[in-house]
Parts: structure tokens; C-alpha cells; sequence
């Protein structure tokens, strides 16, 4: 696709969110590398969700900053794109005017080449209502294809979706973040998907990172006794099953 | 094909109760259960209208009501559309402007009628100005409701997009807003139907609002219920086109009607 983009380098420093009396996030501190797919795993409320919109520039942090190829972010980035938990699609618009808000200056041959990416090119003069779950993700995740984006934030944007579209779709993304070699942090509180598209977990944990952890598998990862060892290990953290901390130093 | 059909049956349905009361209606006025002063018969006001037809009078006070009721119309909603979009968006002018307008939407229809004479006098001009006063404001509020009411996490959308500014209220917030804004345009159109019976009433040589004050004044009841039929008429058909425009405009919109009428009845 067009012009290979090289990925955002990221930084968090010392970031603080507080809504009202709420401590969300204390003291943050994250770096993701260009071209790196990081998972941020969590329980519902631990604060995962507020991270990425501060990555994206949707919120401000209370304290602490955040640094997009050693800029401040201020306001959304126009390298930074987000897919959705839900997809999004304008209802008013068909598939590839939905598409098109993605592109730069509405670009169309951009969206077209965005949508043969995701395999709906054939969808685009439908209106979004007639398409399945699956397919509307599909399409909002060519939207966010169509602006070369630098960084992708993709906030649970599966948890929607029955477990095979889901396994398709994880391949799907797999496979584009490794021809478009932009950064990618995906927050989920699914550890399986995780582990299938991380080359980092990092989970949070009441607002502070617990632990963070490379995954060393090779891709396209196979479900096989590796992939388990790396389930099981965030799911026991996740569980607060108390994991021996020896397991954290040996990698399979 | 199908489709058709399905339409002509929806659309036959609705006509099984009107015409069932006419022929009511007639055979009451045969029999003289209904004196003919009072209620003329539905053949008596069908040969009124024929032959206001042929005196070429019909078609003069028509065409007269719907110029008013199509300018008023226009007028109004243009105005709508523009305060709307302004005090839909910008939250400092709606706070200005809303409390303000909501308190004049509160004046009935009549009461405007001997300002605007005065203002104007007996002349086309109040007569559409007082039209497009009444298209206002249900077009107003539906247009400023259904901005507000735009789903913020499509807002979100554009926001990512770096849709800003009239980018913004042109590909997100007015589609948006389109359905309650075509519901607003139907309601507009109905009370503009409304003040232009009031407009005509109170001063005009020319209009069925005149052919109705006329019947009055010359005591021909055929007239008056011709002239009230003739404005249902109207009424309907000129919203009926209104909503049939709305569901082509409408057509993304995944809803039970929509549902409705693709599938069997």
C-alpha cells in the first residue's frame, strides 16, 4: 500500500489521570518503540481505556505527558488512528464514503486501496447496516488504514465479535501491521489475543503497570504449549493467582 | 413489481374508512337524515368544485394558497436551518438566542395576524412572512434537538479524522440530525397550511382561505366544506411528497419502518 510509513516512537512519561476524586492512572510510564505491537491487558475499570485515550490525544492527563516521536501530544495526531470497540460506520454514508473520512483530503483511490486490504472492495457501495459485525469492523479498520497511520490504537475492537471472525481478524491485522510496519498498541481484556498479536504485554493493574512482559513467539503464532505458558502466566497475574516470580526471568 | 403492489395495498388501506363515511354520508343526505343547509350532500360538494373548475375560479384561488404556502414554507425553513445549525452547534449562541425564541414559539398563530397587517398591511408579503413564522419553529426545534442528540462517539469519529469547524456539522452533525430535521419539516409544513387558512381569512380577495370566508358571507355551505376538503386534500398531498423525499433521503436508515415495507405485510 502507497508509502511505507515507519511506525511512531511513543512515550509515556510520569502520566496521572484523575476524574474528580478518582485516581485512574498513577504515575505512568510506558515506551513503545516504532513498528512495536504492544498489548495493554487489564480488568474492566483498571484504567486501560483511559491510557489510549490519552494516546490519542482525546483526553488530557491530569499530570505527566505524553510524547509522539518526541512531541507533546496536543489534541488527536493526524498519524494517529483508533479502531473502535464498535465500529463506527456513519450510517448516512456508504462503505467507502465511510472509508474516504479516513483518507487524507477524502482521497478515493486511498480508500479503495484501503478496502481491497481488508477484502470488502466489493462492499463499497453498500450502506453499513446491510453488512455483518465482521464486515463493519473490517471496514473501520480500512478507514483507519486509509490515513497511513503511524500508530494505531485499537481499543478492544474484537470484543464484539463471535470467535472465529475474531481469529480471522487478528490474522487480518497481524498480517497489515507487519506489511505497514506502523506501531500498534492494543488494548483487551482478552489474554489470548494478546498473546496472539503482542510482541509486549504489559497489564495494568488498579491504574499502575503490574508487569511487562516480551512475548518471544514466532509469527504467525500457532496456539501450541508456548502460547499456553504465555496465557496462563497473564491470566495467573490477571487472576492475582500469585505466580512465582521465577517464571517471570525463564522464557520458553 | 412487488414492491408496487405492496405499496398500492398500504396506500388502498388507508382509504377503506374515508370512503366508507362518504358513502355514508350520501346516503344520509338521499335520505334527509342531514338537512341540505346544514350538510350538503358529498355529489352537491363534488359539483361545486367542478364547476368552480370550469369558471377557472379553482385553479386561481389553488394556485394562490399554494405560492403563499410554498414561499412561507421556504422562507421558514431556511431561517430554521440557519438558527438551528447556529444554536444546535454553538452552545454560546443558543444560550443567547434559545430562551428567546422558545418564549415566542409560545404566541398563538392569530395573535401575530394584526401586527403583522399593521406592519405590512394586507399584502403578500405578511401574508408569507406570517407563513414562514409558523414553518419556523417546529423546524427550529426538530433541527436543534436532533443536532444535540447526535451520538457522540460518531462525533468521536470525526474528532479522530480531524473533522473540525463546517466539516463537521456538514458530513456529521446535519445527517445526523436529518431524520428529526424532516420530521420538524413535516410538522413546519402542516402549521404552515394552518397560518395561511389564518392569513387568508383575514384579508385576501384570492386563496381558499377566501373562497372559505366567501361561502360564509354568502351562506353556500358547499362552498365552505369544498374549500375545507380542498385544503385536507392539499394538506396530505403536499406531505405525502414531503415524506416520500424524506424516506429517499432516509434510505440508509435501518429502521422498523424501512423493515416494514421491504418485507411482506
Amino acid at each position: 500500500m502507497g508509502i511505507k510509513s515507519i511506525g511512531s516512537h511513543l512515550q509515556v512519561k510520569g502520566v496521572r489521570k484523575q476524574f474528580g476524586n478518582v485516581e485512574v492512572l498513577k504515575r505512568l510510564d510506558l515506551e513503545i518503540k516504532p513498528g512495536e505491537f504492544v498489548s495493554i491487558v487489564g480488568r474492566s475499570g483498571c484504567g486501560k481505556s483511559t491510557l489510549l485515550r490519552l494516546l490519542a490525544g482525546l483526553d488530557v492527563p491530569t499530570e505527566g505527558e505524553v510524547l509522539l516521536d518526541e512531541e507533546r501530544v496536543r489534541g488527536i495526531h493526524p498519524d494517529t488512528r483508533i479502531l473502535f470497540q464498535d465500529a463506527r460506520l456513519l450510517p448516512w454514508k456508504s462503505v467507502i464514503a465511510n472509508v474516504q473520512i479516513g483518507a487524507r483530503n477524502g482521497d478515493k483511490a486511498r480508500a479503495e486501496e484501503a478496502l481491497r486490504l481488508v477484502g470488502l472492495e466489493h462492499k463499497a457501495k453498500e450502506w453499513p447496516s446491510v453488512l455483518s459485525g465482521g464486515q463493519r469492523q473490517r471496514i473501520a479498520l480500512a478507514r483507519a488504514l486509509a490515513g497511513s497511520p503511524r500508530l494505531l490504537l485499537l481499543d478492544e475492537p474484537l470484543s464484539a465479535l463471535d470467535a472465529l471472525t475474531r481469529i480471522e481478524m487478528q490474522e487480518l491485522i497481524e498480517r497489515i501491521w507487519q506489511e505497514q510496519q506502523f506501531s500498534a498498541i492494543l488494548v483487551t481484556h482478552d489474554v489470548s489475543e494478546a498473546v496472539a498479536l503482542a510482541d509486549r504485554i504489559v497489564l495494568i493493574k488498579n491504574g499502575a503497570i503490574a508487569i511487562d512482559i516480551p512475548v518471544h513467539l514466532p509469527r504467525p503464532r500457532e496456539r501450541n504449549s508456548d502460547f499456553a505458558y504465555y496465557e496462563k502466566l497473564i491470566l495467573d497475574h490477571l487472576m492475582e493467582r500469585g505466580a512465582p516470580a521465577s517464571v517471570l526471568a525463564v522464557s520458553p | 413489481m412487488r414492491q408496487w403492489n405492496k405499496n398500492f395495498v398500504i396506500t388502498g388501506m388507508g382509504l377503506i374508512v374515508p370512503i366508507f363515511i362518504v358513502i355514508l354520508w350520501q346516503i344520509s343526505s338521499i335520505n334527509g337524515w342531514i338537512a341540505a343547509n346544514i350538510m350538503p350532500s358529498p355529489l352537491k360538494i363534488v359539483s361545486t368544485i367542478v364547476d368552480l373548475f370550469r369558471e377557472g375560479e379553482l385553479l386561481e384561488h389553488v394556485g394562490i394558497t399554494l405560492y403563499r404556502v410554498s414561499m412561507g414554507f421556504l422562507l421558514g425553513t431556511a431561517l430554521a436551518l440557519l438558527f438551528g445549525v447556529l444554536n444546535g452547534y454553538f452552545r454560546t449562541i443558543r444560550y443567547l438566542l434559545d430562551p428567546l425564541i422558545q418564549a415566542l414559539r409560545n404566541i398563538p398563530s392569530l395573535a401575530w395576524v394584526p401586527l403583522f397587517i399593521l406592519w405590512m398591511g394586507i399584502s403578500e408579503t405578511s401574508k408569507i412572512s406570517l407563513i414562514a413564522l409558523g414553518v419556523f419553529f417546529p423546524v427550529y426545534l426538530n433541527l436543534v434537538s436532533g443536532i444535540q442528540g447526535v451520538d457522540r462517539r460518531l462525533l468521536e469519529v470525526g474528532w479522530v479524522h480531524g473533522y473540525q469547524g463546517w466539516r463537521l456539522i456538514r458530513h456529521f452533525f446535519l445527517p445526523a440530525a436529518l431524520p428529526s430535521f424532516i420530521v420538524g419539516l413535516r410538522s413546519g409544513l402542516g402549521l404552515g397550511w394552518m397560518f395561511v387558512v389564518a392569513a387568508e381569512i383575514m384579508g385576501a380577495s384570492k386563496g381558499l382561505g377566501f373562497l372559505l370566508t366567501d361561502g360564509q358571507t354568502t351562506g353556500r355551505p358547499a362552498i365552505i366544506i369544498a374549500s375545507i376538503l380542498l385544503f385536507a386534500l392539499l394538506g396530505k398531498l403536499t406531505d405525502y411528497l414531503l415524506e416520500l423525499a424524506g424516506r429517499r433521503i432516509l434510505r440508509w436508515q435501518d429502521s422498523y419502518e424501512s423493515f416494514g415495507r421491504r418485507k411482506a405485510l
